[in-house]
């Protein structure tokens, strides 16, 4: 194992980064950025074999990763930037009219690393299912990773796909969980309860592997393990139990920052929780 | 009047099979998914010569068309297939998100549309779904009219880059136009050289429209006539060209008034060359049970209805 030290520095610029774009748009989504940045910094400084230089849409002799939950557009555009798909400064950007960091990815904006618009939610896994079976067709043995919300888990089309990934045996592919137990009405507790979703994915013939979504260690403990899975003729699904708008004491465990922005001050308060470790953009 | 034979009644879902076997046969990136109605949508003949490129998605339609996206993100040349209802109704933000703005390469191919669908009656018969599909952006929308042109319209679905939305219908219904022809998407057929009244007509009732124009030509009203497969996009150089030459348009279509072939012919008649115009098309209703032929009468769909529908805008 690397350096854990080195990923945490990563989030940490990540999350200011998050923290910032947000302040600066007025609007965004902080808290399920918050709770998916240490996921998704382990994902793309290590575990997903991809270079920006030969990134393509088609994910033609790489992996791809979906983002089934949109609106954390803020941390993806984050990774994304300093994994160096595009240029730092254009975090900028975020939101602006123009731009190709939309409030949302997508597509037609062109943003180097998308691979498919998101935001109305649910989709994404089964985007994900069809661009492993196009790998699976074309011999290809890279893999592909999908990043869905517990919130967006009360969709139908997430169990629709979670059948489906079964029946076709699509083992390419490592779906994850950002298990942070809120979204916007408040807890999924209040709001309409998901229930033990580990129960769910292994009765849907799932894969099923539960980790630390802010332990650097049991995330690349739980890619090693998944990866070990591949091939085995089931899907694989990481459940990463977090905490929304982890990072930030007063985003932290709480629904409120689901989709709000901080004020200049609270950018402030919440920055000097985050060292500095790549440069702000 | 320009002669027209009927070489035998046939289903048009059956020239989407036939033209999704040969694009098998031809193009090895040609997938198929289909949501448990291979049968009833002629996807069977596919699936079992390419049994590793069809996926039965089962009674789950929005995540076949997820599905669908991916595949196509990876570089095959999907055909989604299901009966048009669900084709397009149910799953319509899906299509809208990573189809249409996510700009995937997805073939829709929507069976049993329009009243025609018949006994299953009105749960089943959109009448909606060339207006839900031509309002989204980068979506191509096309409607062929007999099986002929309905496998022709599948063979260049797969050579055009983008969205297509392909409808097609179950009952047998005259096929007339050549065999092997090949379709140019978003150029308008001319049927017929008229010079008193446009009749422009779309899918099914193309040939009731021919059906028309015979009975109007022995009545000394001269027809112009147009098949218009593609109504998005829409030929506009031949439906300009048409009202500037007769100053009357009648278009007909197996869908509701709203947001059909009629709206989006008026609309750019509107823009470019208002004409006094009549539509033969569904008034803001659903459709029911009952034999095809005896629904299109009853909703006013039938050649009946469009030569009266001429009498009418042209005062013979």
């Amino acid at each position: 194992m690397n350096d854990i030290h080195t990923y945490q520095k990563i989030a940490s610029q990540v999350r200011r980064d998050i923290l910032r774009m947000v302040t600066g748009a007025g609007s965004g989504h902080p808290g399920g950025s918050m709770s998916s940045a240490d996921i998704l910094t382990a994902l793309y400084f290590k575990e997903l074999n991809v270079a920006p230089e030969s990134w393509n849409r088609a994910g033609t002799g790489h992996d791809m990763f979906f983002l089934s939950i949109g609106h954390v557009s803020p941390l993806f555009y984050s990774v994304l930037a300093r994994r160096g798909f595009f240029p730092v400064s254009e975090l900028g950007t975020f939101r602006v009219y123009g731009s190709r960091l939309q409030g949302h990815p997508s597509i037609e904006a062109g943003l180097p690393g998308v691979h498919q618009a998101s935001g109305s939610l649910g989709q994404g896994l089964s985007v994900a299912i069809g661009a492993a079976l196009s790998k699976r067709l074309a011999g290809d043995k890279s893999r592909v990773f999908v990043l869905i919300g517990d919130g967006e888990s009360q969709e139908g089309q997430i169990w629709e796909a979670a059948a489906a990934a079964v029946h076709h045996k699509v083992d390419n592919l490592i779906a994850m969980t950002d298990w942070n137990h809120q979204q916007i009405d408040g807890t999924t507790e209040e709001v309409q309860s998901l229930g033990d979703l580990t129960l769910k994915w292994n009765a849907f013939g799932w894969e099923c592997i539960v980790a630390n979504g802010h332990d650097f260690n049991s995330i690349f403990e739980a890619f090693g393990r998944a990866d070990s899975l591949l091939g085995g003729g089931r899907p694989v699904m990481i459940l990463f139990e977090t905490e929304m708008g982890h990072g930030v004491d007063f985003m932290a465990g709480t629904c409120e920052w689901h989709g709000k922005s901080p004020s200049k001050e609270q950018c402030e308060r919440g920055l000097a929780q985050l060292e500095e470790t790549l440069g702000d953009y | 009047m320009k002669k027209y034979i009927n070489t035998g009644n046939k289903d048009t879902r059956s020239g989407f099979g036939a033209g999704l076997s040969h694009l098998g046969a031809i193009n090895p990136k040609v997938v198929a998914l289909c949501a448990d109605l291979t049968g009833s949508v002629k996807m069977d003949a596919f699936a079992k010569a390419h049994p590793e490129r069809f996926f039965q998605c089962g009674i789950a339609e929005a995540n076949m068309m997820g599905m669908a996206a991916g595949l196509a993100i990876g570089g095959y040349i999907p055909f989604a297939g299901t009966f048009a209802n669900f084709a397009a109704g149910r799953v319509y933000d899906q299509i809208r998100q990573v189809v249409c703005y996510s700009e995937t390469n997805v073939k829709i191919a929507a069976s049993h549309a329009g009243i025609t669908l018949g006994e299953d009656g009105a749960t089943h018969q959109i009448l909606e779904d060339i207006g839900l599909m031509r309002m989204l952006p980068n979506m191509v929308v096309i409607n062929p009219c007999d099986y002929n042109q309905t496998k022709a319209a599948t063979i260049a679905a797969a050579a055009w880059q983008g969205p297509v939305y392909l409808r097609f219908g179950r009952p047998g219904v005259p096929n007339f136009t050549p065999e092997d022809q090949v379709l140019e998407i978003g150029k308008a057929l001319h049927l017929n050289e008229g010079s008193d009244v446009t009749v422009i007509a779309t899918g099914h009732l193309v040939w009731e429209a021919i059906q028309a124009a015979e009975i109007l030509a022995t009545e000394g009203i001269s027809v112009d006539l147009i098949d218009i497969h593609t109504i998005k996009p829409l030929d506009g150089e031949t439906v300009i060209s048409s009202a500037v030459k007769t100053g009357r348009v009648v278009c007909a279509e197996e869908h509701l008034m709203a947001g059909g072939l009629g709206e989006a012919v008026a609309g750019l008649l509107a823009r470019e060359h208002p004409v006094p115009m009549r539509f033969v098309a569904v008034n803001d209703r659903f459709g029911q049970s009952g034999k095809p032929a005896q629904l299109l009468s009853a909703y006013g769909l039938d050649a009946a209805h469009i030569v009266a529908a001429v009498k009418e805008i042209t005062g013979a």
